[in-house]
């Protein structure tokens, strides 16, 4: 690990006012940026410590939804009590992600700008376009048998890693910002980005903007939800691909169906167009499955990845049976319903 | 107040090093620490607590678990500089030979290690995950212990231990 300025500002201003600069970093729980810093993935030259701010509370919206400070650990999100009732998408999701050690260290707001696990962007020996632009992919032609289906340019086929941000996309959550030039709301769907030609960005944040907390809205997905991660173990392990649903039943009708898929893209993969396939039908496999070709238009294989289509097509499926009778996949009874 | 280093306010530490109060195992003591210094490393390299273990030093086996104001996390993946303040035990504040904590007593009846190596962060995360309250059957402590490796294969014992302890306590 390179050697660094450390700060530790008493207020979000002085955080913001200090956060600029181009090797400039807000550090939370750590458990991302310290191993980027350990593996010289990241050098920066000033570390500002954002622990000591108060950002660390889930409190009550007007409408009836919820705002997640941006650095309450995922733990303390996913078991509480009001989100554990009223957003058990997002409860399950972050269950499913990491371990218990990670999640009490990781914060709601480094969860969503936790950068990709590409073999190639961590190792330094090789190029890599988002650690080093102009460098390369070495994914591209490469072991990629983790990269992106969807979305992937000729510059970038990495993914996002998070499985809260699944959820948050489904839950149509606002991400709260502040920054040098003020506050700013960004929805979850404009939050991360495509890699395109500048695959070094993972999200629209500005320099210097710092997250101070993710709005979930209200919203009735209770009973016909789950949170469906496939992976190479059954623990403690990136998805390679996994679904999450909310949906709401009336009568034996789909009168609403939200659907996004991690592992497969640089974001959490929805398509507002494709849901619409969903509405005001019976759920049966065969809607399911024409909803699954929809959301899956478009994804190319790299190679070492091509079975992420056919795992993703079946595992849409089998998530919208479960979200449809209100079978949630359980995060600890690991069979698949 | 904002903390910055060489600061004037600090003027009397170190070029570089942040002081640091840390209350480790009971005992309370303000350090001068280089911000780069991980709490895995503090601890083995510089208070000589070498029950904590280094296995991959990514965050990817749990062998470093410790305990931070009764939570656990891997303390391989967190500065010591960020946690001025905190309270951390280790293996060696849990018990000691002679006195031995209620879980490594039953690691050691259930024979749940072989070389050991990941036993210390096994213990911390069983402890944290009896202070989280949240593991009562056999699948839910499986999967909140997931967190902890053991190329030896003991978890089916390591389980067996920790269930045996919940149960005492419940």
């Amino acid at each position: 690990m390179n050697r660094f300025d450390y700060a530790r500002p008493a207020s979000v201003a002085e955080a913001v006012q200090a956060g600029t600069g181009e090797q400039v970093r807000y550090l939370a729980g750590g458990t991302n940026l310290i191993d980027l810093m350990k593996e010289n993935v990241d050098q920066p030259t000033t570390v500002i410590d954002i622990n000591r701010l108060p950002l660390n509370a889930i409190e009550e919206l007007d409408g009836g939804g919820l705002r997640l400070g941006a650095l309450v650990p995922n733990s303390d999100t996913a078991w509480d009590a009001r989100v554990e009732q009223r957003y058990p998408l997002l409860s399950s999701a972050i269950l499913a992600g990491a371990s218990p050690q990670l999640r009490n260290a990781a914060t709601n707001g480094g969860n969503l700008n936790q950068r990709t696990r590409c073999y190639y962007f961590y190792d330094v020996a090789t190029p890599c376009n988002k650690r080093k632009p102009g460098s390369g992919c070495g994914a591209i032609g490469g072991v990629n048998r983790i990269h992106a289906i969807l979305g992937a340019s000729d510059q970038c086929i990495a993914t996002h890693p998070s499985d809260m941000c699944v959820a948050l996309a489904v839950l149509d959550a606002i991400v709260q910002v502040t920054g040098p030039e003020g506050d700013r709301a960004i929805p979850i769907a404009d939050y991360h980005r495509l890699p395109g030609d500048e695959p070094w960005r993972d999200n629209t944040l500005r320099p210097g903007e710092l997250v101070t907390g993710i709005d979930l809205p209200a919203e009735d997905f209770t009973k016909n939800y789950t949170y469906l991660k496939l992976r190479d173990r059954l623990s403690y392990a990136f998805a390679l691909v996994s679904i999450a649903v909310a949906m709401r039943i009336e009568g034996s009708t789909i009168a609403e169906a939200q659907v996004a898929l991690g592992g497969v893209a640089h974001k959490p993969w929805r398509s507002t167009e494709a849901e619409k396939l969903l509405k005001g039908q019976q759920p049966s496999p065969q809607t399911f499955s024409a909803f699954a070709d929809a959301l899956l238009a478009g994804a190319v294989g790299q190679g070492k990845n091509d079975f992420k289509i056919p795992l993703a097509r079946k595992g849409i499926v089998r998530a919208l049976k479960q979200a449809a009778e209100a079978t949630p996949q359980s995060q600890t009874d690991k069979r698949i319903a | 107040m904002s903390t910055a280093v060489n600061s004037a306010t600090y003027a009397a530490m170190p070029i570089g090093r942040v002081p640091t109060t840390l209350t480790i195992n009971g005992q309370t003591r303000t350090r001068a620490i280089e911000p780069w210094t991980t709490l895995l490393d503090l601890l083995r390299e510089g208070e000589d607590l070498i029950g904590t273990k280094k296995g991959c030093d990514h965050g990817q086996c749990g062998a470093c678990t410790v305990l931070v104001d009764g939570r656990r996390i891997n303390s391989c993946l967190k500065l010591a500089v960020t946690l001025d303040g905190a309270e951390i035990t280790t293996i060696e504040g849990l018990g000691q030979p002679g006195n031995l904590h209620p879980l490594q007593s039953a690691f050691c009846d259930h024979d749940a290690f072989q070389c050991g190596y990941c036993t210390p962060g096994q213990i911390c995360s069983a402890q944290g995950l009896i202070n989280e309250g949240k593991a009562r059957t056999r699948d839910e402590v499986r999967e909140l212990m997931s967190g902890n490796l053991c190329r030896c294969g003991a978890y089916t014992n390591i389980i067996d231990a920790v269930l045996d302890v919940i149960g005492e306590q419940a």
